[in-house]
């Protein structure tokens, strides 16, 4: 079975983030990279896939050269194969630029199963997973907890508000991520080893028959601004917890109007 | 022209999104000067349809067709790029539930339009759309610019206000165009009985504090103010909770008027994800927890005697 993963490198959801000094971009210098968590879910769920029905594993990235760390770490993970389309000209792209040209990465390659994390934790758009598999005309089902393949077909229980539900699709499909589907392995240091020597299949634009201006971005950051600060407001006093019960439930009553 | 609202119906009752969402659309098509019609897809939905023109809706699309009792993804993709395609919006609105984000996704890329996710504000700037949107679950706001028609925004739950007017739109009936399809739904479990996260005015959260899965004081905390309970992702670690509570970075980023921290110290990606609380309200021992610094109002103390004494406040006061 032949398995994609569609993988982004971010920064750690620790990372402490400021805006640079032209507000439409954060400052990205001292980050650390990661690869997105939910990415992590899909590169476990691949090899799982993988040890189950046999078949390759190919994490797939759109970035630039530093994005070769987080397509290593797939690698050390157990991913066989890794291609990195790198050309300057995918730096504006929005998330739908992105996708065409993962489909078009992908639509040369063999593939039965393709996973996605639900989102990027960077710019949060839930987008890219089902918008490839729009272009590349496959069923996508979204926010997989629990997935299982038989006979060409996957059963998926997915996350839905307030609840689960189950829904069925041949492949090839496309799924997405989340928590909850598995536990991610960290890479071993064999793995790490191994890794190193494995070659980076990296592509530009116009290897992949795409020019600039079919990934013309639709949706345009113009200005990035940093939430309102949150000052702490008051402590409520009391000489019980009674006492501080009856101030605060007081105060949400009568100053804040939200009980 | 028209700004087009695409509602969301679960058995036969409209999601509180729908009405942000309807709401929302009729602020932006005031502002583009066009008029605002809305969908609604389903299995026997006519009986609700007529409730979208209270929101400003002045034509009703009605969508009815058994395929559609209940929602898949392409069903519905289907379906609804064939009326955009014959109705021609400037502009979409939807809301951005689990299922709504799937579906503007994928009409996006189909309609190969701008898309904004997850807005909790949005205005008109020469007639195209600019949104406001948290990004980095929450710790930027980024104003996105879309250029091209139509456009998508995906409003987030909670984040805009409901507006009803004296009007009443004219219902009409839809193609139903469901084509090729190949997800099939074979069932879903829904606790009815929950708000759910995202669109609740009011959650109890509880995190490595709660020093096990006895949640039940938070449980009736949140029954009382007709809220949900929510967690850190060191309660959803431990298997206190499910992933599906857990509020911050890489769970769910939540907008209730009143956010209530029980044992929560404060780690900078559950900081992100409820800072756009109205209020936040934090319980905790610890009066050096980061918490304290960004909640309104702060309690030290033992929460489980705090919580049991809140919600007994609480109580008299409902009564």
């Amino acid at each position: 079975m032949d398995i994609l993963v569609l993988l982004k490198q971010v920064p750690a959801t620790e990372s402490l983030i400021t805006i640079a000094d032209d507000g439409k971009r954060v400052n990205t210098d001292n980050a650390k990279w990661v690869i997105n968590p939910y990415d992590e879910f899909a590169v476990e769920e691949a090899l799982q896939i993988k040890k189950a029905h046999g078949g390759t594993v190919t994490v797939i990235s759109v970035g630039n050269d530093k994005t070769v760390e987080a397509l290593r770490t797939g690698l050390a993970m157990g991913a066989d194969r890794a291609v990195l389309i790198n050309d300057p000209a995918t730096a504006d792209c929005d998330g739908l630029g992105i996708a065409r040209i993962l489909a078009a990465a992908i639509r040369d390659m063999s593939c039965d199963v393709i996973i996605a994390g639900q989102r990027a934790v960077d710019d949060d758009n839930y987008l890219v997973g089902a918008a490839v598999a729009e272009f590349l005309n496959i069923p996508h089902i979204s926010m997989v907890v629990k997935e299982e393949i038989t006979d060409g077909t996957i059963r998926c229980h997915q996350s839905i508000d307030g609840g689960t539900s189950l829904l069925e699709a041949p492949l090839p499909v496309l799924f997405t991520t989340q928590r909850g589907l598995n536990e991610p392995r960290y890479a071993s240091l064999p793995g790490i080893m191994k890794a190193k020597k494995k070659p980076i299949d990296t592509r530009t634009l116009a290897d992949i028959g795409l020019d600039a201006g079919e990934i013309a971005p639709r949706a345009r950051i113009i200005e990035m601004k940093l939430p309102p600060e949150r000052t702490g407001g008051r402590i409520i006093e009391g000489d019980s917890a009674q006492a501080k019960a009856a101030a605060l439930v007081r105060a949400l009553r009568e100053e804040a109007k939200v009980i | 022209m028209s700004v087009l609202v695409i509602t969301e119906q679960r058995d036969g009752a409209f999601r509180k999104v729908s009405y942000e969402a309807l709401s929302e659309g009729k602020r932006v098509a005031d502002a583009l000067g066009v008029s605002l019609t809305a969908v609604v897809l389903g299995d026997g939905v006519e009986g609700i349809a007529a409730e979208a023109g209270k929101y400003g809706a002045e034509k009703i699309l009605v969508a009815d067709a058994p395929e559609l009792r209940e929602y898949t993804v392409d069903a519905c993709t289907n379906v609804l790029a064939a009326i955009i395609e014959k109705e021609g919006p400037a502009a979409i609105i939807m809301g951005a539930s689990v299922q709504g984000k799937e579906l503007a996704a994928r009409l996006a890329a189909r309609l190969n339009a701008g898309l904004a996710m997850d807005c909790i504000d949005l205005r008109v700037d020469g007639g195209d759309l600019i949104a406001t949107r948290p990004i980095y679950g929450g710790k930027v706001l980024a104003e996105v610019a879309l250029s091209g028609a139509p456009q998508i925004a995906a409003i987030r739950p909670n984040a805009m206000t409901v507006t009803e007017t004296a009007a009443a739109g004219v219902i009409e009936t839809a193609d139903v165009a469901v084509g090729e399809t190949r997800i099939r739904f074979i069932e879903k479990t829904v606790d009815t009985g929950k708000a759910d996260l995202t669109e609740a005015d009011v959650i109890v959260s509880g995190g490595r504090g709660m020093g096990g899965e006895d949640f039940s004081a938070l449980e009736e905390m949140a029954g009382l103010l007709d809220g949900a309970v929510g967690a850190s992702r060191s309660a959803v670690d431990e298997g206190w909770r499910p992933h599906a509570d857990q509020v911050g970075q890489t769970g769910k980023v939540v907008s209730p008027s009143l956010y209530i921290a029980c044992g929560i110290s404060g780690a900078i990606q559950h900081l992100a994800g409820m800072s756009s609380s109205r209020v936040i309200v934090a319980v905790n021992k610890d009066a050096d927890a980061p918490i304290f610094a960004k909640a309104d109002y702060g309690v030290v103390g033992d929460l489980f005697e705090l919580v049991p004494a809140i919600t007994e406040e609480v109580r008299k006061i409902k009564g």
